[in-house]
């Protein structure tokens, strides 16, 4: 499919899409004209494709330095009279936290939506939190979609119903959902034609501080105002055709609750095993349609609530036949039918429901012991740094300074952070030691330098960096912090996918934006040592790391080259082997673990098509047995 | 459960695995079939294990149960051995048996030819495929998912034609590879075919 048909597909059309595609389809019927985000997997194709597609789209879209500013740029454009959307991984509305709270404080004029994608069994992420709790936290209403159809019109529900009650609403999706792929159908498309002459409308602010500045004698008032519209909320959610019977069964003894991707696993499971067990879907789950829940339950013995992260409908559930005095059994994760934690499938639902129903087949599946033995002796294939990635030559330069300083790996704690980089904690670098969330690495060194005598290398990203690193940089400065910062810069947000951001002088539309220098930013944060090194110098690196380490302030290093991933650069020519100089110490395969070299019968093989020239093995090597490529 | 059919798709980040898949469900699509796809992004794509899942039929979830997939369609010798739990003893169990070798600090490759008799010991349809060898000589290593695709659309219980298949192929890849794929296709399906 090309992108292109996202914009000028017609009501009827039918395209197989990924479930982030079916997001930007949702916002396009429904009429957006600002859009923010800052990347996160899994929500990260959204961006991909709004960036490519905002022009036509009639669409304003920025990757914002991070998502509480993405949140910012959404609320404003909603209280302007516009529809407005950002959307962000889970652990993205920690950060939006802030200033969503307070959103749902002031409210919004035009439709105003957040998409959070939640990563149960942490496929790219540092927590399976669940973004349920944040529409409880807030009090605002929260949609469930289960696959990529309901995504695209849960989507665009969103915003009508943001509109009518003034209220952010927040679309959860989970890993599962954001990238299954299915059938969407297309809907109408709601005008959005630019006013002015840039390419989206633009709205108009009224002023009213009673309603947008929550000073404490206008913010007790919109509390009671919130809880108005959650009160009305629920006769919309109560009625929604969202939540619905899907009557797989007559039978009145058992029944099963089920949202999001756990309604596919507990509604196959339900259908191939012809398990006689009525099902509710709840896809507007937020506030919590106690009414539907309970008539649903009136006759019912035990039922089972299927969903992932939290036990949240469960103990609404539980909540409302309370309050309804049934007589109901209720089955979830709070009585171990189902697990607390990690993602479901069918056969996780298969065995929660068999504890009762009996119906799964046992038979062990037995393998030869030649399988076992093949299965117990598979070489793993974890993610790694590339070949060519200036990261590796980064970490190998410190490690090689630390070593040539006298100072055994635990006098030094690395202080990660999110990214790439992170991947550094594996063998042979072993170079992450903490790590908390973006940007930590910076407060984590100010933390350890107080707390031990050990020397502190913290580790950050340059997206990372703008994204929650500056703040904490002055701190580190105000209060004498000691440790060594290294802004790895590789000028792009690599591990999402290879999203601009403002190091570089483009913008999340494509056009010339000036670029921000993390040099200037450092120097005017008021560090004293701030070096600019070429990781692929080995020399540099080490020279550098020596100098810095031995400093007691806040030294910055910026190890700054291109991810070898970035498109269109140009390709240097790979390492040649000279096999009569090699002295066998397999230093270039254990000590730099570059993918591209390996040892096959004894001899060191350069993969060729790997290979991107960074030329850092013909310095490890002392035998000159690696030589550049011509 | 006629009409159902289940192919978990396996490899190596870059080989084309999602595309491949893409294209299976796009053509079900336009066959008039229900199809549900599920993938994985992010960490994986730096140079770790990649698989898809594709049900045709009316599913709702995305992801195939263990031991439920008709079909396994491996990119990788290694990584059709850890997509081993979504295969049961029906399983039609294709692969290429060209070699990417994980990075030095691990476990010793096993040998294929082991890899390929220990298989048969166990699976009834086990049809190794040098697939990285057909697609070179089809005009590039880069065709290597189009020879799998073909070897897909030989079993005879796979429900698309490969008419359809290969109308989806030239509607997601530029027309200038088409040729060159098309006989990708040709020489997957006949490895298998005969």
């Amino acid at each position: 499919m090309n992108l292109k048909e996202l914009v000028t597909g017609v009501s009827g059309e039918k395209q197989f899409l990924l479930g982030n595609e079916a997001a930007v389809r949702g916002v396009i019927e429904a009429g957006v004209s600002i859009a923010a985000t800052y990347p996160g997997t899994p929500s990260s194709e959204i961006g991909n494709v709004l960036s490519v597609l905002a022009k036509d789209a009639n669409i304003y879209f920025e990757f914002s330095t991070n998502e509480k500013v993405a949140m910012e740029v959404a609320a404003t454009a909603a209280a302007s009279g516009l529809r407005s959307f950002t959307f962000m991984k889970h652990v993205g509305m920690n950060v939006a936290a802030d200033s969503f709270m307070t959103t749902a404080y002031s409210g919004v004029t035009g439709g105003m939506v957040i998409l959070s994608a939640d990563d149960p069994s942490l496929f790219s992420s540092q927590n399976e939190q669940d973004t349920r709790n944040y529409a409880r936290l807030a009090n605002v209403p929260i949609l469930e979609p289960s696959n990529c159809q309901e995504v695209k019109d849960m989507v665009k529900y969103a915003f009508d119903l943001s509109e009518q009650f003034g209220l952010p609403v927040i679309v959860r999706t989970t890993t599962r959902v954001s990238h299954m792929r299915g059938v969407v159908e297309f809907g109408d498309v709601k005008d959005n034609s630019s006013n002015n002459d840039n390419h989206w409308k633009r709205g108009h602010f009224n002023k009213d501080p009673s309603k947008y500045v929550p000073v404490p004698a206008f913010a007790g008032d919109m509390h009671i105002r919130l809880w108005d519209k959650v009160h009305k909320l629920e006769e919309v959610t109560n009625k929604s055709e969202f939540n619905k019977e899907m009557n797989l069964s007559d039978n009145k003894k058992y029944a099963l609750i089920a949202s999001s991707s756990a309604y596919n696993y507990a509604y196959d499971v339900c259908k191939f095993n012809n398990l006689d067990i009525n099902i509710l879907k709840l896809g507007f789950s937020y506030p919590f349609p106690s009414k539907k829940v309970c008539e649903f339950l009136k006759d019912v013995d035990e039922v089972f609530i299927v969903e992932e992260v939290d036990p949240i409908i469960e103990r609404d559930t539980l909540a409302a036949i309370g309050a309804e005095k049934l007589n109901v059994t209720v089955h979830g994760k709070l009585d171990g039918t189902f697990p607390l934690y990690h993602e479901f499938n069918s056969d996780v639902v298969a065995e929660g429901l068999d504890k009762t129903f009996n119906f799964k087949n046992d038979d062990e599946i037995s393998y030869s012991s030649s399988l076992n033995k093949l299965e117990e002796d598979l070489p793993s294939r974890a993610p790694v740094l590339c070949a060519g990635c200036p990261h590796r030559a980064m970490y190998y330069g410190i490690n090689l300074a630390i070593g040539e300083l006298g100072l055994k790996p635990e006098d030094v704690i690395f202080a990660s952070d999110i990214g790439c980089y992170t991947l550094g904690i594996n063998p042979p670098y072993n170079a992450a030691d903490y790590l908390l969330s973006m940007g930590s690495s910076v407060g984590d060194g100010c933390g350890f330098s107080v707390s031990t005598d050990q020397k502190v290398a913290s580790f950050i990203g340059d997206s990372t960096f703008f994204h929650s690193g500056v703040s904490p940089l002055i701190n580190a400065v105000h209060n004498k912090h000691n440790f060594v910062l290294t802004v790895l810069d590789n000028r792009i947000t690599a591990m999402t996918g290879g999203q601009p951001n403002p190091g570089i002088p483009i913008d999340g539309m494509g056009d010339e934006a000036p670029e921000v220098s993390i040099r200037k930013l450092a120097l005017a944060c008021g560090c004293d040592y701030v070096r600019v090194i070429n990781p692929f110098n080995l020399d540099q690196v080490v020279k550098t790391y020596k100098e810095a380490f031995q400093r007691d302030d806040t030294a910055v290093i910026i190890s700054k080259a291109p991810c070898t991933l970035i498109k269109g650069l140009a390709k240097k020519p790979p390492v040649d082997f000279v096999e009569g100089n090699c002295n066998y110490c397999d230093k270039c395969v254990n000590e730099l673990a570059c993918p591209a070299i390996s040892k096959v019968n004894g001899k060191i093989t350069i993969d060729k098509a790997q290979c991107d020239g960074c030329n850092v093995c013909i310095q490890v090597c002392k035998y000159g047995a690696l030589e550049a490529g011509r | 459960m006629d009409n159902h059919y289940c192919i978990y798709i396996c490899g190596v980040g870059g080989q084309g695995i999602i595309k491949t898949s893409t294209i299976i469900g796009e053509a079900a699509m336009n066959q008039g079939l229900d199809v549900v796809m599920s993938e994985i992004h992010g960490m994986s794509q730096r140079g770790g294990s990649v698989s898809t899942e594709l049900k045709i039929g009316g599913f709702n979830s995305s992801i195939i149960p263990n031991h439920g997939a008709d079909m396994l369609l491996s990119f990788e010798p290694v990584e059709t051995i850890r997509g081993l739990d979504k295969v049961n003893s029906e399983t039609k169990i294709v692969y290429n048996t060209h070699p990417i070798i994980p990075s030095s600090t691990n476990k010793p490759y096993p040998s294929v030819d082991g890899i390929t008799k220990t298989l048969k010991e166990n699976f009834k349809h086990v049809l190794p495929i040098d697939g990285t060898h057909l697609a070179i000589d089809a005009g590039s290593v880069l065709s290597l998912n189009m020879v799998l695709l073909g070897a897909v659309t030989a079993d005879d219980k796979f429900p698309l034609t490969k008419e359809s298949v290969i109308d989806a192929m030239k509607n997601n890849l530029k027309p200038k590879f088409h040729e060159m794929n098309l006989k990708a296709i040709e020489s997957g399906y006949k490895s298998i075919k005969g």
